[in-house]
């Protein structure tokens, strides 16, 4: 009889234990996304009514008070394009050779591993002061964004080399093994085996990393500058969306209003890089197991 | 015949080596590239860091009786403390938030629910650091103010950077949990442990490493946050007595003052820069010894 | 099916872009830039000057770039942009160096949340706020609050000119908030009941127009406005200036005049400022 009891408010204790925990499971992603309508909500609320075809099609007005920003999206679009061009090789490259032909104890992987730790905490002011003195001074590449695109670039490799690398080691090593036991070579079982496995890892660093960037301002506003006008090459200055932002916001009176606007059609820039970030790895994924 | 077939093979094989000797080393000059960004970064600061250096030398930067770089003192420790408490503050409480909401992510939600919520977390991740700041210096410092003025606060601090560096650590989360092998959870569960027992018990001993990374992660960038700091947290140069008090960043020192900074002002702020830079590096070192235990 | 026609759709659109960029910057060769850089305060008014002055000068590019007065000073005399922009009058060691060119004038005002009751301050007064000696509004006959003093980061030309007025040192100075530039000022003011600040007054009073819950006081007995900025009666007050090294080119003089012309009066009032007489 005791022993029923004991047993009954052992139950009871643990049905209670896994009630809390999953409730208190089940609040914080309640309350992450309460904050994330909360803020979300205020920009569409304050900028739904700025965006129109013309918002998105015509040059800036008196000082972005008024017009469009047709120049700051091809701006903004051509930085992320030479941000990804440059760090997705680097990082993809450095992220195979730390993950699958370095062993954990080598110095030369140490030392890179050690020293991209430190790279992905340098401030993105740090950045700004560093692309600054680097690209648009001593390589001479102005303000520009060709220099705002390489600045942006050093500042997410570390993003993307470590979930790269994270999702490089989640791959069995049966894989390997296997691959090793059919005598293919190393550089075919990457293109084939590993690197199609690693792709979710992959995705997470580069959305990560595009999330970063296309937010930066003040690595940008050393590097990229503030011209407002249609860039005619990738040498010419141009001004990013979340510059824009922070200038209408923080330096023109009345500017809020396109302020908003401007951060609305950055989100929805980001979902829809988002969008086709998941639906390419989904298509390639799927093209790499017919291929097998 | 055979001869011939194993001169074949062993050709091949020698094209195959090379292949693979060829992709190393290009990855390897790829990597160096990588490696010696932080080296060039390190190599400027210094640069532009010297000649106030040679002026004043190391010591005025803590003992000076403030920071008023127009007449020649240069404390720096209240924004060293600063810095310090925001990021601390913030990473105590994003760190078991963005586990837990991974968690959630990979163990409690349905699939369609976990789907929709991921995507959140990432446009989370992707909104400007600009649109926080503005969000905190509209809606939750005057919210702060009618608590405790001025509102423009430490606390304001801790709670933007909180949400900024929250999806950093439950997308990293998120990812390592994805990782762990089927085999722990069926063995987890044909042993009798409950999902949140399976969960303490074997999924984040499991998932150290990826969750380590995160934390990592998220201290660096809570530490380098410029702008949204800059916004809400009053940037008065002082040591906070409470979390009501305002107080400067260094990050929001180097935005505030770099524009307008000369000569040994402005080599004063490349002074904060390495300063930042060293708190990174005491960050990387102290997690591995941490890793290595 | 549709997936993939919308993913060809982006992809061909990206590559238009690419080719419209190079293709434009080759026939762009015998394009004239100018750059400016310089003071944030400035660099609105000379954006839309610059544009004006390209829908009348064709083949002629220029760029404005931001960084604060003392950059712009910087780089007009090392000869790093052609033109720079200042926020403030020249020091006088400054002068030798530059040629300075004054495009319109901009006063500072003292701000206050709409809520507060003040109605005016002295100049003993803010100098007793600023400096931590009076730290509740009930000192100066508003309600019992305790005071917010809201000031400028080091190295602005607003907070110089403030400092000057008053005959202040920054050490002396014990604010509450610190802040970059003017927006970020009246959006504290405006969210922060017993708030006291400092900003360009056309900025503030664009702000008070459009709705915005903060309200100027007078300094020294004058109203502040526009108005009495442009008559000069206004004590707070500094020109925006233009400068170059000391043999500006052609083209250089010519934005000069242009920017000194009665052609953009509008585009600095515009800019919530004071055109020059």
């Amino acid at each position: 009889m005791n022993q029923q009891q004991k047993t009954n408010n052992k139950k009871q204790t643990t049905n209670n234990k896994q009630l809390i925990t999953t409730s208190l499971v089940w609040s914080v992603p309640l309350i992450i996304t309460a904050i994330f309508f909360w803020i979300l909500g205020d920009i569409i609320w304050h900028g739904i009514g700025q965006i129109s075809w013309e918002f998105l099609t015509t040059a800036t007005k008196d000082a972005g008070r008024s017009g469009g920003i047709a120049p700051i999206i091809v701006s903004t679009v051509l930085i992320l394009a030479v941000c990804l061009t440059v760090s997705i090789p680097l990082g993809v490259g450095t992220a195979i050779l730390l993950a699958e032909f370095t062993r954990e104890e080598n110095w030369f992987g140490r030392l890179v591993r050690r020293s991209l730790d430190v790279l992905a905490g340098v401030p993105s002011i740090v950045f700004g002061l560093f692309g600054n003195a680097l690209f648009v001074r001593i390589l001479g590449f102005k303000y520009s964004i060709l220099s705002g695109g390489l600045t942006l670039a050093c500042m997410v490799l570390p993003i993307l080399i470590r979930s790269a690398e994270e999702g490089l080691r989640a791959v069995p090593n049966d894989y390997r093994f296997g691959a090793a036991c059919l005598g293919i070579c190393r550089t075919s079982t990457l293109w084939h085996l590993l690197l199609p496995a690693a792709v979710p890892g992959l995705l997470v660093g580069l959305v990560l990393g595009v999330g970063r960037a296309i937010a930066e301002t003040a690595a940008l506003l050393f590097t990229s500058g503030y011209v407002d006008h249609l860039p005619t090459s990738l040498l010419d200055s141009g001004r990013s969306l979340s510059i824009h932002i922070f200038d209408l916001s923080m330096n023109i009176s009345g500017g809020d209003p396109n302020a908003y606007g401007s951060a609305l059609v950055l989100i929805m820039l980001l979902l829809i890089i988002n969008g086709m970030a998941a639906w390419i790895t989904h298509r390639w994924l799927e093209n790499r197991i017919l291929y097998r | 015949m055979t001869l011939w077939k194993l001169k074949i093979s062993s050709l091949f094989n020698r094209l195959q080596s090379q292949a693979d000797l060829l992709l190393i080393s290009i990855l390897r000059i790829l990597a160096t590239i990588t490696g010696a960004i932080v080296l060039f970064i390190v190599f400027f600061l210094i640069l532009e860091a010297i000649p106030v250096l040679q002026d004043e030398g190391i010591v005025p930067f803590f003992t000076d009786s403030s920071w008023n770089p127009a007449e020649g003192l240069y404390n720096l420790t209240p924004m060293l403390l600063g810095t310090l408490f925001v990021t601390l503050g913030s990473v105590l409480i994003a760190t078991p938030l963005g586990i837990l909401s991974a968690v959630f992510c990979q163990y409690y939600a349905p699939a369609k629910i976990a789907y929709f919520y991921r995507r959140l977390i990432e446009l989370l991740a992707g909104i400007p650091s600009v649109v926080y700041g503005f969000w905190g210096l509209v809606v939750l410092v005057p919210l702060i103010n009618s608590i405790n003025p001025p509102g423009t606060s430490l606390l304001a601090g801790i709670i933007i950077l909180t949400i900024m560096i929250l999806p950093t650590i439950a997308l990293i989360a998120d990812a390592s949990f994805a990782k762990i092998p089927e085999e722990y959870l069926i063995g987890a569960a044909s042993l009798g442990l409950s999902q949140w027992g399976t969960i303490v018990g074997v999924v984040f001993p499991a998932a150290k490493s990826g969750l380590f990374t995160g934390v990592i992660l998220e201290t660096g960038r809570a530490i380098g946050e410029t702008m949204a700091v800059l916004m809400v947290c009053g940037n008065v140069v002082q040591i906070p007595r409470s979390i009501f008090d305002p107080m400067r960043a260094l990050t929001a020192n180097i935005a505030l003052e770099m524009a307008y900074a000369l000569g040994n002002h402005r080599s004063a702020l490349f002074v904060s820069g390495l300063g930042l830079m060293g708190m990174i590096i005491i960050l990387v070192v102290a997690s591995e010894i941490i890793n290595e235990q | 099916m549709h997936k993939k026609q919308s993913f060809a759709f982006s992809l061909v659109s990206l590559l238009c872009l690419g080719l419209l960029s190079c293709s434009q910057a080759g026939s762009n060769t015998e394009l004239k830039k100018l750059t400016i850089t310089g003071s944030t305060t400035v660099a609105p008014l000379a954006n839309e000057i610059a544009k004006r002055f390209e829908s009348e000068n064709a083949n002629v590019r220029v760029d404005v770039q931001t960084g604060g007065s003392s950059r712009g000073l910087y780089d007009a005399e090392q000869g790093l942009a052609d033109i720079g922009m200042v926020s403030r009058a020249l020091k006088q060691e400054e002068k030798p160096n530059v040629l300075t060119f004054v495009i319109a004038q901009d006063g500072i005002g003292i701000i206050v949340n709409k809520d507060n009751d003040i109605k005016a301050l002295s100049d003993e007064q803010i100098v007793k706020i600023y400096t931590g000696e009076i730290e509740n509004w009930k000192a100066v006959g508003g309600k019992a609050a305790p005071i917010t003093v809201v000031n400028k980061a080091e190295g602005h030309s607003t907070l110089e000119l403030f400092l000057k007025y008053f005959k202040l040192k920054n050490a002396q100075v014990k604010p509450d908030v610190v802040i970059k530039d003017n927006q970020q000022g009246i959006k504290t003011v405006a969210g922060n009941k017993d708030a006291i600040g400092y900003v360009s007054i056309g900025t503030a009073e664009y702000s008070i127009a459009n709705g915005v819950a903060i309200k100027l006081l007078p300094v020294g007995g004058v109203e502040a406005s526009t108005k009495t900025v442009g008559d000069g009666s206004f004590p707070l007050f500094r020109p925006l200036n233009l400068v170059t090294n000391t043999s500006p080119s052609p083209l250089t003089q010519q934005f000069i005049d242009f920017a000194q012309s009665k052609e953009v009066h509008d585009l600095v009032e515009a800019q919530n400022f004071v055109p020059i007489q």
